[in-house]
């Protein structure tokens, strides 16, 4: 083997390490390391693959519970949904690709998630993606938009697998990081669930898909530094996708599920060939013995180090029995699919590289996974909060009358009608979409059992500016609340963090305090965490994102009969206010149209209150006591009310008279405030009582507050706006003027 | 009576018919697209999806499979084919159907419920449904916009081949609500010999009141009817 002689700073720039890193691998090595030992090094220490500066933080969530099927650590979570069939999910992110390659970007971001979950077995019924953009009335945030946009359709709908949720903020502290995170759900018979750990040396170590060429070199290390002016001058570490060439893998990945000639099956995504095969055989407690010269090229002259850390798309590595291996190439060559046996697993805890019989890498597995050295920066609270934190956002008058006010939230591209988006996406394939986009969560029926699954994602990344804690925390109870208002109980969550450079102190601060939030949301709500994934140094310039936590949830629903949808269902149906009135307008959507600031306390939340409130509101559906169910967000009450109008057509009544009663601040906290752990519901009025026992039951508070029907939007003495004014307010958001 | 699903390889909207078919209580057989047995099939489907990836123009190279050899054979024949989609494109393609399917005018890929308004009930796939009833049904594609020359859509006209308009939903012209612009508002037509039909819109993802609309499945009848009443309209290679 060639030694490394000397290291400059440029070659450990390209590979992402210190010198202090360099040199401890040396050291436990006892020698340099070669040029591919250390691309490959630099690969598994950065923070994508090795989580180096998250790990310990990622250590306090709970991840455990009666549904867990398998937690994180292998390529996808997955929970137990009854009828002996798991539910597989993860959510990932591809931020630094689609910031400067829209469409390629997303688009292998979607194919990137589908294989963590096709490899387990599973076959994808749903995806849903999180999508944060700077401010949309800027023609080149549009363009960026418009491109991850194509991008998720582009690869979702040729693959057809159906989109069928998710969410989009557009915020000034994105103008230079936009984020995509694709979450992927799968569903699968238990005893299928295919597992990634190789075993039995001499087994032989199949590459399948698409052959290796030189996109994406160096994009898990790409995806670990800050991005700059020179960033788009990266567009080679941006990977290029074809959907087509998926579809075909996922197809024999599927029918190959519970197969005994199927050891492991491991896809390839971050670092490509490296970490797949050093993760693999890790985990089976393993070795791997690998020449790259069997790897089938889509360009001449690739060199070894080329081949390890190309991030080609779909490719997928699979650990057969010798005698196997010829019956499993041909399931593939009858999708037209080739396939390459490259090496074998072995039993020396190594991985071993040879390019044509000669030796270019030989690293001990242990090195590169166990003994990733962590980061432990400084967390320091930063200055200034306290001031934010203490401005009163109900000190200034509201600058419009409030019903002006609602049709201008709803006008807003944060809260309005996402039509434009979703109707580029194929939300409908698969024959199991119930509750399609544009309600709380998506609804998917299982066939099999007669119940359901319920995907949303969520994470308001204001809440989380000034308060990362509370803010995390407030993502798990709303993408919660989003599931139950479906009627389904929550039962899993993925998580993406989204952070700056956490060796910015109080980056690192924001990092530790929003796990600690979803740590306490998780807990209260009994909801362990299956899977997830880190996305830090989303900067440019030196200027970091808000911290933005986007939460996977997955709810179960037993029965699909027992469901509810958030539009008013019936003319004359009574109008409930389940959980408390509040008037949190800190960080709420109002303040960011009335005030332009994000200040101000954060809204209150009180875990124990949430729990109670979402069991209640699952009582009450699974009763049949409920003709609509709408879980409050942005815009508060006031925009649920007009959700709930749009998507059932029907107008509502309001009388209650604590809000003709209030001063006009204290009615726009009332009527646009963001308080927590609350849904607007409807009742026909003779079960009204029966709904009023189930929350007495709980200690929730239930108020009246009118009625369905007709085709106006009515508060007693504040305002009268016609249903169709409502619904062209809502409608125009995301349509540029 | 027993429907054959096409299958190429970027084919996904495969099991989506045959779960409509297991909704009506008949049966249906996968076709491969390497393959060219059609399994004695009643009625061929070609369904949606990007059959080899539609890289070059949709359908362009799926029509030159193996499985469309033994289509035009029975088409030819008389045996009924119906193009969902990707399948229409086909069709298109390979001279089953006269016109072409190109990018929808909005550019933009489409998915929503449409209505459509049944131009004929003179077609084995829509006899079970009256002339002029406005069916909901869902689309989904990029380019599904039916252009042909004028002649060829006036003899469209004329022979009632037309079997779909997109409509608004009280049956009157569509205006703004077509999902791609195509001419006439043509959303489906037959051939000649009226047995092989083309659509884009999905009537498998119609066949259930749960997931929106039970409309589509009145097509799927349609064809059981027809086959029950006039018995095979020609016989697929066993």
């Amino acid at each position: 083997m060639t030694a490394h002689p000397t290291v400059s700073d440029a070659q450990l720039a390209e590979v992402a390490l210190t010198r202090e890193e360099y040199a401890l691998a040396a050291e436990r090595l006892g020698r340099v390391p070669t040029e591919v030992e250390l691309g490959v090094i630099g690969a598994m220490w950065s923070e994508h693959c090795g989580y180096k500066t998250s790990k310990p933080l990622l250590a306090r969530l709970p991840t455990s519970g009666p549904r867990v099927l398998q937690g994180p650590g292998e390529n996808a979570g997955a929970v137990d949904i009854g009828g002996g069939l798991a539910c597989v999910f993860k959510i990932e992110s591809h931020n630094h690709p689609s910031a400067i390659e829209p469409y390629q970007g997303a688009a292998t971001g979607v194919g990137g998630i589908l294989r963590d979950v096709f490899t387990m077995g599973a076959r994808p019924v749903a995806l849903l993606d999180s999508l944060r953009f700077g401010p949309f009335e800027e023609p080149a945030q549009r363009h960026l938009l418009d491109g991850v946009v194509a991008g998720i359709g582009g690869y979702g709908n040729c693959i057809g697998v159906p989109t069928v949720g998710g969410e989009i903020y557009f915020d000034e502290s994105y103008r230079h990081n936009c984020l995509v995170n694709a979450m992927c759900v799968g569903v699968i018979e238990q005893a299928k669930l295919t597992r990634a750990a190789a075993a039995g040396p001499g087994n032989l170590v199949l590459l399948v898909g698409a052959d290796t060429g030189r996109d994406g070199i160096h994009g898990a290390t790409f995806a670990s530094v800050e991005l700059n002016e020179a960033s788009s001058e990266r567009r080679p570490a941006v990977q290029v996708g074809n959907p087509f060439l998926e579809k075909c893998l996922m197809e024999v990945c599927v029918a190959l599920a519970g197969d005994p000639r199927i050891v492991a099956m491991q896809d390839l995504g971050a670092a490509g060939l490296t970490s797949s095969s050093a993760e693999l055989a890790h985990r089976g407690g393993c070795g791997i013995e690998m020449d790259v010269a069997r790897v089938s090229r889509r360009e001449r002259g690739m060199t070894a180090y080329e081949v390890m850390l190309s991030e080609s798309q779909e490719r997928m590595l699979l650990v057969v029995r010798p005698q196997d291996a010829a019956s499993v190439q041909a399931e593939f060559d009858r999708w037209d699919l080739h396939s390459d046996v490259i090496g074998t697993v072995t039993g020396t805890g190594r991985m071993v590289v040879t390019d044509a019989g000669a030796a270019v890498c030989d690293l001990p597995l242990a090195l590169l996974i166990d003994e990733v050295p962590l980061r432990h920066p400084d967390a320091l609270r930063p200055g200034g909060l306290d001031a934010a934190l203490g401005v009163d956002p109900l000190a200034a008058a509201p600058p419009w009358p409030a019903g002006e006010t609602l049709l201008r939230l709803l006008r807003s591209p944060n809260v309005g009608s996402r039509r434009p988006v979703f109707r580029r996406y194929d939300h409908q394939v698969g024959d199991d979409s119930v509750v399609l986009p544009g309600g709380d969560a998506a609804l998917l029926r299982v066939r099999a059992t007669g119940g359901g699954i319920a995907l949303s994602t969520d994470g308001n990344a204001r809440y989380a500016a000034l308060d990362p804690r509370r803010g995390a925390a407030i993502a798990v109870c709303e993408a919660a609340r989003n599931v139950v208002a479906v009627g389904a109980a929550p039962v899993g969550v993925t998580n993406c963090l989204n952070f700056g450079n956490p060796e910015k102190p109080e980056i690192f601060w924001q990092l530790s305090e929003a796990v600690e939030g979803m740590r306490e949301a998780c807990l209260a709500l009994g909801v362990p965490v299956v899977s997830g994934n880190v996305s830090l140094y989303n900067d440019t310039q030196g200027v970091s994102i808000d911290p933005t936590v986007v939460i996977g949830m997955v709810g179960h629903l037993e029965d699909l009969e027992r469901r509810c949808a958030a539009g008013f269902a019936h003319d004359g149906d009574a109008v409930l206010l389940v959980g408390p009135v509040g008037m949190d307008l800190g960080g709420s959507e109002y303040q960011r149209l009335a005030q332009g600031v994000n200040a101000g306390p954060r809204p209150t939340l009180d875990l124990d209150l949430e729990r109670r409130v979402q069991a209640a509101v699952l009582e009450m559906i699974a009763a049949g006591l409920l003709a609509s169910c709408h879980d409050l967000a942005e815009g508060g009450l006031g925009v649920a009310l007009a959700e709930s109008c749009i998507l059932g057509g029907r107008g509502v009544a309001l009388t209650e008279r604590l809000f003709s009663l209030a001063a006009p601040v204290v009615l726009v906290g009332l009527l646009f405030g963001e308080s927590q752990s609350r849904f607007l519901a409807s009742a026909a009025t003779g079960d009204v009582a029966g709904v009023r026992a189930i929350a007495t039951r709980h200690q929730v508070d239930v108020r009246e507050l009118g009625t369905t029907g007709g085709n106006r939007v009515s508060l007693t003495g504040v305002f009268d706006l016609g249903l169709d004014e409502v619904t062209r307010a809502h409608a125009g958001a995301l349509v540029p003027s | 009576m027993r429907f054959g699903i096409a299958v190429f390889p970027g084919t996904w909207s495969d099991r989506d018919c045959a779960r409509a078919i297991e909704v009506l209580g008949h049966e249906s057989v996968y076709l491969w697209h390497r393959d060219h047995d059609l399994a004695g099939v009643d009625c061929v489907i070609l369904p949606g999806g990007f059959s080899y990836g539609d890289h070059l123009r949709t359908g362009a190279v799926a029509r030159f499979a193996p499985l469309m050899e033994s289509v035009q054979e029975f088409a030819a024949s008389g045996g009924l084919v119906w193009g969902i989609c990707n399948g229409f494109q086909i069709l298109c393609e390979a001279h089953l159907l006269p016109g072409a399917l190109t990018r929808n005018a909005s550019l933009e890929f489409r998915c929503e419920s449409v209505w459509l308004r049944v131009e004929t009930s003179d077609t084995p796939f829509t006899r079970a449904c009256e002339t002029g009833a406005v069916l909901a049904v869902p689309v989904s594609h990029g380019e599904g916009r039916f252009v042909a020359d004028p002649s060829t859509l006036d003899r469209l006209e004329a022979e009632r081949r037309v079997a779909f308009r997109y409509v608004a939903r009280d049956g009157s012209a569509a205006g703004d609500a077509s999902p791609n612009g195509s001419m006439r508002d043509i959303a489906g037509i037959v051939s000649e010999g009226r047995n092989v039909l083309g659509m884009m819109p999905h009537p498998e993802r119609a066949a259930e009141p749960l997931l929106g609309s039970g409309d589509g499945l009145r097509l799927f009848g349609s064809v059981v009817e027809a086959v029950a009443e006039r018995g095979a309209f020609a016989t697929s290679s066993p």
